[in-house]
């Protein structure tokens, strides 16, 4: 420091000039493909722009809202039905998703950072593994695996269950526990009123089978990197509180829950933010491995703004679509924020006691 | 504690004189049991996590109605190389979606390591007007979420008339706001020291960059190539937006197309997952020789 001091004359107009060289290329190209693209795409929500030529031509007419209220609204008929499932889908996505990779993930983080473990390396290897190969390729694994006559079912024949065709079954989960129970009607409460344009009888529909299948790929696939994120947040702990809480003698269940949880809490948020907006952007699996099938029970936003643009040549559409899914993972993200701070501060002060104890080793 | 009186005699003598205390030997007759439990469950996961890649190497050497018929099992009834001659040899452009991957993986890497090392660069040490702007701009572009974008990014492509080339497929990718908050953080963690005394020495800006830093980044640097290697091998969703003609397909995209029916109405699976297991090696290389480092990298890119 001292020395860019004495030096400092000669270099400042020099470090100006090339500060800005070195960052202009990573600036021009994240600009061109980001910034503007986004700008691009506020103007085409709002245009009738049916993919030919120029969006900014002057045959491409100005509408408004309209590509919105088509999407959200019971005018837009079809499209609103679709984005309707849509959303619907990719809730039960996020809502099954979100907390069983944050649990797989943080189980596996615990199980594997036991000092006395024998082969800790081989098992970390082994759970991140399918985190660095391509969605495209597990895609195809999945695909074969959870087949009418795949491996999956064949496991379950042996336990006496008759596994569905899971990529080929659009009924709900839900739906089919509610059948267990004798419910196999809707209520037309539930029928007759609903939200973005589907009743709530079919987002009570639950994820078909096949999303199901799609669930538990995103879990095999992202609980490694999540493992590893846990995994450096558990180092950081170190062995003495863990011993203390032992020593207090706090059961594995108690040390877990009032001295690893709070310790972790950080990362935890990481885990559930990154997750929350991950989620929301299912897109390669359903482009691989189901295209929206079976009935429509895999499209999600994405997916449906690809196909609104690229199928349909329906352009304003895809792009509020698009705007739409945007505007609802940053309103999830601030919200799961506030949520997780809230219950932040409620239980430092009920752990207080235990939380002391841990740390005052 | 009514249990550690008992322990001694059962545990044999050693514990007794390892430890004179009497209440840890129950804690470790315990800790064996617990430690073997867990040992158990993690080989029935890691079973879990691993079948499902040995199944895709078993099942790419079967014929197609082994892999029906037996889909579990790991080994062929009559081994078959079909699989791979026919993605070698038959219609199937799988060479031709190689070599595609090939060159935007290596032109991507090229690009996003000097770009992001150098962005980087000027972050951590060159003060100049308007790199707080800078870091702002490149934080908020961090928080866009990427399928957001595949539309717009489209537009962009197409408005620039490099729809379906080689460069819309690759300049969009060339820079990356993680890679170059990753570049940011390690010149931070190193001594700016030896630079500024290359400076002293006349060395202009480029120059010290160039034969004093970069040499001194190099764990910095594979690990951005270890990162942008993966991520431009297994993309997928932006050469779906940026290409369409059959030639620039990658495997990424051309192994898709065998998912969705481009093989007809057979089901052909040890043709597809022998596709997918040749797809997964140069990462699964590059996974094994660069272990170490790709374990602590996550954690580095979150940090920033």
């Amino acid at each position: 420091m001292s020395r860019r001091g004495a030096n400092k004359s000669g270099t400042r107009s020099n470090e100006t000039t090339a500060g800005w060289l070195f960052t202009a290329p990573a600036l021009i190209i994240l600009g061109l493909f980001l910034v503007i693209p986004v700008l691009m795409a506020a103007w085409v929500s709002m245009s009738d722009w049916n993919g030919r030529g120029s969006p900014f031509a002057s045959t491409v007419g100005f509408v408004g809202s309209d590509n919105y209220r088509q999407v959200l609204t019971s005018e837009g008929g079809l499209q609103a039905r679709d984005f309707g499932t849509a959303m619907r889908n990719n809730f039960w996505y996020v809502v099954l998703v979100v907390p069983l990779q944050t649990i797989a993930s943080l189980y596996l983080a615990v199980l594997v950072n036991r000092k006395v473990l024998r082969g800790r390396g081989f098992f970390r290897t082994a759970f991140y593994f399918p985190s660095v190969t391509s969605s495209v390729a597990i895609v195809l694994v999945f695909l074969f695996l959870f087949s009418g006559s795949g491996a999956v079912n064949q496991i379950l024949g042996w336990v006496g269950i008759n596994g569905p065709n899971w990529f080929a079954d659009p009924r709900g989960v839900l739906q089919l526990l509610l059948g267990t129970v004798g419910i196999d009607s809707a209520p037309s409460a539930l029928l007759d009123h609903g939200f973005l344009s589907i009743s709530w009888w079919e987002w009570l529909a639950g994820p078909s089978v096949a999303m199901s299948a799609l669930v538990l790929l995103a879990v095999f696939t992202t609980s490694g990197t999540f493992m590893l994120l846990f995994i450096a947040a558990l180092q950081n702990i170190g062995g003495e509180i863990e011993e203390a809480g032992m020593m207090d003698g706090a059961n594995g269940w108690q040390r877990f829950r009032l001295i690893t949880v709070p310790m972790v809490r950080p990362t935890l948020f990481t885990v559930l933010t990154l997750g929350l907006i991950g989620t929301w952007q299912v897109f390669d699996q359903i482009y691989v491995g189901t295209q929206g099938g079976p009935a429509k029970t895999t499209i999600t936003p994405a997916y449906l703004s690809y196909t609104a643009s690229f199928q349909q040549q329906n352009w304003g559409q895809g792009a509020a679509i698009a705007f739409i899914l945007f505007f609802v993972i940053v309103v999830l993200a601030l919200v799961q924020r506030w949520v997780l701070r809230e219950r932040t501060t409620v239980s430092r002060r009920k752990r207080y006691l235990p939380a002391q104890t841990g740390g005052g080793q | 504690m009514s249990g550690s009186t008992l322990a001694p005699t059962l545990d044999g003598t050693q514990d007794a004189v390892r430890s004179p205390r009497r209440g840890r030997i129950s804690v470790d007759r315990k800790n064996l049991l617990r430690t073997s439990l867990t040992f158990g469950v993690l080989v029935v996961i890691a079973l879990i996590y691993i079948y499902p890649f040995l199944i895709q190497i078993a099942t790419s050497f079967k014929t197609d109605a082994d892999a029906t018929a037996s889909p579990l099992s790991l080994i062929p009834e009559t081994w078959t190389s079909s699989t791979y001659v026919t993605l070698f040899t038959s219609d199937l452009p799988f060479p031709r979606w190689a070599m595609n991957s090939t060159i935007v993986t290596l032109v991507v890497t090229t690009g996003r390591v000097l770009f992001c090392s150098m962005a980087g660069y000027a972050l951590a040490r060159l003060k100049f007007r308007g790199r707080g702007l800078v870091f702002a701009g490149l934080i908020a572009v961090m928080a866009v979420p990427g399928v957001v974008l595949l539309i717009p990014k489209f537009l962009v492509v197409n408005q620039l008339g490099i729809y379906d080339s080689y460069a819309g497929m690759t300049i969009p990718l060339l820079a990356d706001a993680a890679g170059v908050f990753i570049m940011k953080n390690f010149f931070e963690s190193i001594p700016a020291s030896v630079e500024e005394a290359a400076r002293i020495d006349g060395a202009g800006v480029f120059r010290t960059f160039w034969s004093v830093v970069l040499p001194m980044a190099r764990p910095a640097l594979i690990t951005l190539v270890i990162l942008s290697f993966q991520g431009s091998w297994n993309e997928l969703s932006h050469f779906v937006v940026s290409a369409q003609s059959p030639e620039l397909y990658t495997l990424t995209k051309g192994v898709a197309t065998l998912a969705s029916g481009g093989l007809g109405q057979a089901q052909q699976f040890p043709l597809k997952l022998g596709a997918a297991a040749l797809m997964t090696i140069p990462v699964a290389v590059m996974f094994f020789i660069f272990q170490r480092q790709i374990m602590s990298t996550t954690e580095g890119a979150v940090k920033g």
